[in-house]
């Protein structure tokens, strides 16, 4: 019966007008809408879905819950491994994790597992249904470093098991990644990002912002003077990679995180908002990653014309499919097998092209992607007056710099064991902040695992 | 929350405020920076660190208005918050780690312009008071525009005053000032300049001369100032560095400072305008 019942369709804002706007794309499903699709899970013996989910929400539960219309329930099913299941439900790349292993996709469409989830948490927040149980406190101290998905998840983990924690935030917001990063029109700050900081202040974590661990505190300051038990590091990878090509500090050339922190964190495209941003006529943003669609996406919004510029083709872009989906819809154009080589300037400094080379795909590479080859003297100008890099960050070093016996590895981010342990003793972390930069949701799944090894260290710890 | 416990206007355009920011006042080392945010929708304006006192947990700044943000800055009130102040950032002066016999052989020459002359007072303080001879050039457009001088001649041998219309002091830049004392043979084994880009820029041409190692500090545009966005890029001996996190201070002759001045208009034409204009659709 299952079988039968087609995907359904999630509604979205009309691709022209949302260019125009910075309010969410995707409008969710309805309780009827959601109950349908809801059917369409076989509830399988063995789920591949939970299996590929790097935080083991108990899926086909959840789903059951939903076609029952039991909203309350699936709300409480995903809140035992999941503590922020609106941000999941909207960021994750289900189409490699859950969905992407679902039996319905074999044949036709996966169930629609990333919008249920959505649902329900939409659902519980509106209706105020929230699972606030904590163990009775044990006295125990825990700072968390980072108030991102790695940090929001390790804390809340840590409070429901009855640790005291504090999370402390370099920036004056709290969210990291999903304040100052992703896009209000993919993750609306206020409704979803606040609401969830919000559930999880609710279980009694403490969260101080304008701290810069490294620099206001030091981790031997949180353990010597602040009278913290253990320390988790979830300060993500925050450091912008430049390409390192001539012309590269011209006015107009902009990292994606400055574009974005400008935008989101700082507000620059509402009214009122005193932090200024440049946007231009003609963006070239450079890179294919969830980054780059972003940045390309809110220049859109802001007026100009966009061209995102990669070196391979579109196979190989590592942005989630829904979010290149969207940016076509709305008018990015997408320039693929491309390089950019310099970036051209007029005699006042400011940009005027990107001048790029054709590539083409050689022999796969370590990553196992084909990596892209010049193409002998294929160069061009592509028009620009603001270039947007998107290439990826790195973890910063501050941290590890001023923390004597953490190491970092060779490329940059902290060493730590599967479960978060770092060199140092009492000292945990997860996330970019080990990985480089990643998922959300992987970042989420770090952040547990710590949090459980914390609770072991802690309890065996004389 | 960051209090101002105290706000003194120093001219008719800057303000000292000393703000309640215990953890930031405990931490902070001559040379460093923070940011503060004046209210919700503020921008994140760096400002240097102009003293710091531990016991009482608090810091000082001050801030000269000319763009809306510096503005509201010197609006506050004594006794009212600052929405943000979050520091010290950057690095501390390289001096800071010398042990005191090496500082105590050194002779520092400080050069200040207008406002620099905030962040040079706790470098200046803490040199002298460590051991080593400290002069303070301190050059300003006007007398009225000279600040913090009785602080500062507490805390150093000689301070020499120049103004651009000689309403106090020598009258002419504070590079002619160096120069003539440099011909002296005063026989200084630093120099510090901390000032507009283009001060720096004309006093490191003037120390070439002479071949006196040169420190400046870059007050280039920041967003976050901790490495996350690179605003801040400059070009320091070919290489492309984060004036928030490897800096402030860098080696004066390998600075780039045309670009550095270059980069730090890029924002300018955008601030003139009187208000902030909502952006979306433009142009559609």
């Amino acid at each position: 019966m299952a079988g039968r019942i087609p995907r359904v369709p999630v509604r979205e804002q009309d691709p022209q007008i949302r260019a125009r706007n910075f309010k969410e794309v995707c409008l969710g499903y309805t309780d009827e809408e959601a109950m349908l699709e809801a059917r369409r899970c076989l509830n399988c013996k063995r789920p591949a879905c939970m299996t590929a989910c790097p935080v083991s929400v108990k899926i086909p539960f959840f789903i059951q819950a939903v076609a029952k219309g039991d909203f309350a329930d699936a709300a409480r099913i995903i809140s035992i491994d999941s503590s922020l299941p609106a941000i999941c439900g909207r960021v994750c790349p289900q189409e490699c994790q859950c969905e992407g292993s679902c039996v319905m996709g074999v044949k036709g469409e996966p169930v629609a597992i990333g919008k249920l989830e959505r649902f329900v948490a939409d659902w519980s927040r509106e209706n105020n249904v929230a699972f606030n149980a904590t163990a009775p406190s044990n006295g125990k101290r825990v700072a968390v470093i980072g108030s991102g998905p790695s940090g929001l998840a390790c804390a809340s983990d840590l409070a429901k098991m009855g640790y005291d924690v504090t999370i402390f935030e370099a920036l004056h917001k709290a969210g990291g990644v999903l304040t100052y990063g992703i896009p209000e029109f993919r993750l609306p700050k206020d409704t979803v990002v606040a609401a969830e900081i919000e559930s999880v202040k609710r279980l009694g974590v403490k969260i101080e912002t304008n701290v810069v661990v490294g620099r206001t505190l030091t981790i031997d300051d949180m353990f010597d003077r602040e009278g913290f038990h253990a320390v988790f590091v979830g300060s993500g990878a925050g450091l912008p990679k430049f390409m390192d090509i001539p012309g590269e500090n011209l006015n107009g050339v902009v990292s994606a995180n400055e574009f974005l922190t400008r935008n989101n964190l700082m507000k620059a495209y509402k009214e009122g908002a005193r932090t200024p941003i440049y946007v231009g006529n003609k963006v070239c943003v450079v890179g294919g990653g969830n980054v780059a669609m972003d940045a390309a996406r809110t220049a859109l919004r802001l007026g100009a014309q966009v061209t995102v510029v990669y070196r391979r083709t579109e196979k190989e872009l590592p942005a989630r499919a829904e979010e290149v989906h969207h940016a076509k819809e709305e008018g990015i154009e997408f320039m693929m097998l491309t390089n950019p080589v310099e970036i051209v300037g007029d005699e006042k400094g400011w940009v005027t092209a990107l001048k790029c080379e054709k590539m083409e795909l050689g022999e796969p590479d370590a990553s196992g992607r084909r990596s892209p080859v010049a193409v002998a003297d294929s160069h061009f100008n592509v028009e620009a007056d603001v270039v947007i890099m998107a290439l990826g960050t790195s973890p910063n070093p501050l941290i590890a710099q001023t923390t004597p016996g953490l190491e970092r590895s060779r490329k940059g981010g902290l060493v730590a064991t599967e479960e978060g342990a770092t060199t140092r003793e009492g000292v945990f972390a997860g996330g970019d902040a080990v990985t480089g930069a990643a998922t959300v949701i992987l970042a989420m799944g770090a952040g547990r695992k710590a949090a459980a090894a914390i609770d072991e260290y802690l309890k065996n710890k004389k | 929350m960051y209090r101002i416990v105290r706000k003194e206007v120093l001219s008719p355009v800057i303000t000292l405020m000393e703000v309640e920011a215990p953890r930031l006042a405990r931490a902070a080392q001559p040379g460093q920076f923070l940011i503060v945010r004046a209210d919700e929708e503020g921008e994140r304006i760096p400002l240097t660190i102009c003293d710091y006192n531990r016991e009482k947990g608090t810091v000082t700044i001050v801030t000269q208005a000319i763009g809306a943000s510096s503005k509201e800055i010197c609006a506050l009130q004594e006794g009212e918050c600052f929405t943000d102040v979050v520091g010290p950032l950057g690095q501390p002066s390289e001096f800071v780690n010398l042990p005191d016999e090496e500082l105590r052989k050194m002779s520092f020459v400080f050069i200040a312009g207008g406002l620099g002359t905030a962040p040079v007072y706790p470098q200046a303080k803490y040199f002298h008071e460590k051991g080593a001879k400290v002069d303070v050039i301190l050059g300003a457009k006007s007398a009225d525009l000279v600040i913090l001088e009785k602080e500062m001649e507490a805390v150093c041998d000689n301070l020499y005053i120049c103004t651009d219309d000689g309403s106090k002091g020598f009258k002419g830049l504070v590079t002619a000032k160096l120069e003539e004392l440099m011909a002296q043979g005063k026989g200084y084994t630093q120099a510090v300049a901390i000032g507009p880009m283009i001060m720096m820029k004309f006093v490191t041409l003037t120390a070439g001369k002479f071949n006196l190692p040169l420190v400046v500090s870059l007050n280039t545009l920041m967003v976050d100032g901790t490495g996350m966005c690179g605003a801040c890029r400059v070009t320091v001996g070919g290489k492309v560095r984060f004036a928030c996190v490897e800096g402030p201070e860098f080696n004066a002759y390998e600075v780039d400072f045309d670009e550095a001045m270059r980069r730090q208009a890029m924002y300018r034409g955008k601030e003139m305008e009187e208000d902030h204009k909502c952006k979306i659709g433009r142009g559609r």
